[in-house]
């Protein structure tokens, strides 16, 4: 109400500071026509592919510190560093090594949930209670067994917080990287938006944006709920 | 011809030490030697702090000790295994899997079928009459129950030698005499070997054929006590106050020893030397 009204009788035009019935017709047929549901599709398939990559890449890096401790003496620290570095930063290098295409892209968003994900699982297995541990020892557990069925259970709820942050990371990573990039996507049809200036497909967007990433929190909590229930 | 005895655990000379921030190595183990009989049930009392734990981990295969030798059957112990399971103080249940699951989890790793390792944690789980919380998770129960999952979990292994530690020193006092009656139940009826760790001396008494008094600082044995009538059922009263003055007599001294050592401490904490040469004696002996 309050921006419909603000929107109606500012002196700002109308592509700059469009009303709320303007922006959902926009999304209404951005929707319908394609435009937008093709960018949604383009970005959560990069997102998918970038998240699953960062998640094996981040366990992998985990299990090596938390098991041995070269790797943590020496990689450890190093992770910590680079989690501090946002990962849009790594954009100009990336585009020199990739090019300005897909690849950067994915590149970066991997990049933004990796160190997290290492982080949360090195902490996670490195919590799990020796209890546990010696229970499934002298069960006769060991080797991959005893990976699979006592470390990595019991270092699921830190691993599903990281999870969360990695997330949050590479979904911002996301949209940096598609607003300065190209090839398609939600980021990229926000720039769309401002060259064109139009104002009611930026928002449009970010409404999108909104709802999907609410979306995945949602997911997410519920599915703690069921493993933990 | 009388029943022949077969050792089935031999603890051979075993000296243990654990490094300590301030003192350097701590001997926590000095030359322990201990046979244990084909199902004989054996306790272990004495202070805490004595290394009776660090004893029962030792013979599990959970920690290496660094002199000596642990011989299970004549077989020497070089790391965990699951003829030898333990029962730990807290129940160890996994969280995330169910009691059917915790209890079926080892005999699944044996390669055991599904069906049968289920059938066996079922009837199992009715010998600690749990048969109707099969399918809850460990963070429904109350801790005997878990406590009674977690001794299903290990009896259903059909272990050789069960270690049992401290198992039932979390519980509450009804709860620990109604699983007093079931251990003692369950081994009759499987004839187990059971090394039982604890520091409450009448729960010694009461379950065990042997008793093994441990001295502190270094832990050593100091007596053992064996009493026979617990073949043939209960033990009369008489017999068994008696036996336990004499254990708690032998372990005077060691309480003692721990209370000076900590009283001690923590009064120089507070007001300077006063007691320094007190505390100061107090290892010289040894």
């Amino acid at each position: 109400m309050i921006w419909e009204v603000t929107s109606r009788f500012s002196s700002l035009p109308d592509f700059m500071f469009p009303s709320l019935t303007q922006v959902l017709k926009t999304l209404f047929t951005g929707i319908v026509n394609g435009q937008i549901t093709i960018a949604i599709v383009k970005s959560m398939s990069r997102l998918l592919i970038g998240f699953s990559v960062a998640i094996l890449i981040g366990l992998t890096l985990g299990y090596l510190i938390w098991r041995f401790k070269l790797v943590e003496d020496t990689l450890g620290f190093l992770v910590t560093a680079l989690q501090s570095i946002p990962s849009i930063v790594w954009f100009p290098l990336a585009i020199i090594w990739f090019g300005l295409n897909d690849f950067s892209i994915l590149f970066i968003v991997t990049i933004g949930a990796t160190w997290t994900m290492t982080i949360s699982a090195t902490s996670g297995f490195k919590n799990v209670p020796t209890l546990y541990q010696r229970v499934a020892k002298t069960l006769g557990s060991n080797g991959l067994h005893f990976l699979r069925t006592v470390i990595l259970p019991a270092s699921v709820p830190q691993i599903i917080s990281g999870l969360r942050i990695a997330w949050a990371f590479s979904w911002r990573a996301l949209m940096a990287g598609e607003l300065l990039g190209s090839g398609g996507g939600l980021g990229h049809l926000l720039e769309t938006g401002r060259s064109l200036g139009q104002m009611d497909l930026v928002i449009s967007v970010m409404i999108i944006i909104g709802i999907i990433g609410t979306m995945m929190y949602l997911r997410c909590d519920k599915g703690c709920r069921i493993a933990f229930s | 011809m009388k029943g022949e005895i077969i050792v089935y655990l031999t603890i051979d000379g075993i000296e243990k030490s654990f490094p300590h921030q301030k003192k350097g190595q701590v001997k926590v183990l000095d030359n322990i030697n201990l046979e244990v009989e084909k199902g004989q049930f054996v306790s272990i009392v004495g202070p805490s702090g004595c290394g009776k734990s660090t004893l029962l981990y030792l013979v599990a295969g959970l920690e290496k000790a660094d002199k000596g030798e642990i011989r299970i059957a004549g077989k020497k112990v070089t790391g965990a295994g699951p003829e030898r399971v333990v029962v730990f103080q807290e129940d160890g249940l996994f969280p995330w899997l169910t009691v059917l699951e915790n209890v079926t989890y080892g005999l699944l790793l044996k390669g055991m079928p599904k069906k049968l390792a289920e059938k066996k944690a079922l009837d199992m789980l009715k010998m600690v009459h749990l048969s109707n919380y099969t399918n809850a998770h460990p963070h429904q129960l109350s801790g005997g129950m878990k406590q009674r999952v977690s001794i299903a979990r290990a009896l259903v292994m059909e272990p050789d030698i069960l270690l049992m530690d401290e198992p039932f020193a979390a519980l509450d006092e009804q709860t620990r005499m109604v699983l007093h009656n079931e251990l003692i139940e369950i081994w009759k009826k499987t004839h187990v070997t059971i090394l039982f760790i604890t520091h409450n001396i009448r729960e010694a008494v009461l379950l065990s054929e042997r008793i093994v008094v441990f001295e502190t600082r270094p832990g050593k044995i100091k007596a053992t006590f064996s009493s026979n009538t617990m073949k043939d059922g209960i033990m009369p009263n008489d017999i068994m106050f008696h036996l336990e003055q004499k254990i708690l007599v032998s372990l005077q001294d060691e309480i003692e020893k721990v209370l000076k050592e900590e009283m001690g401490d923590d009064y120089i904490f507070k007001t300077g030397s006063l007691h320094r040469d007190s505390s100061g004696d107090l290892g010289s002996h040894i």
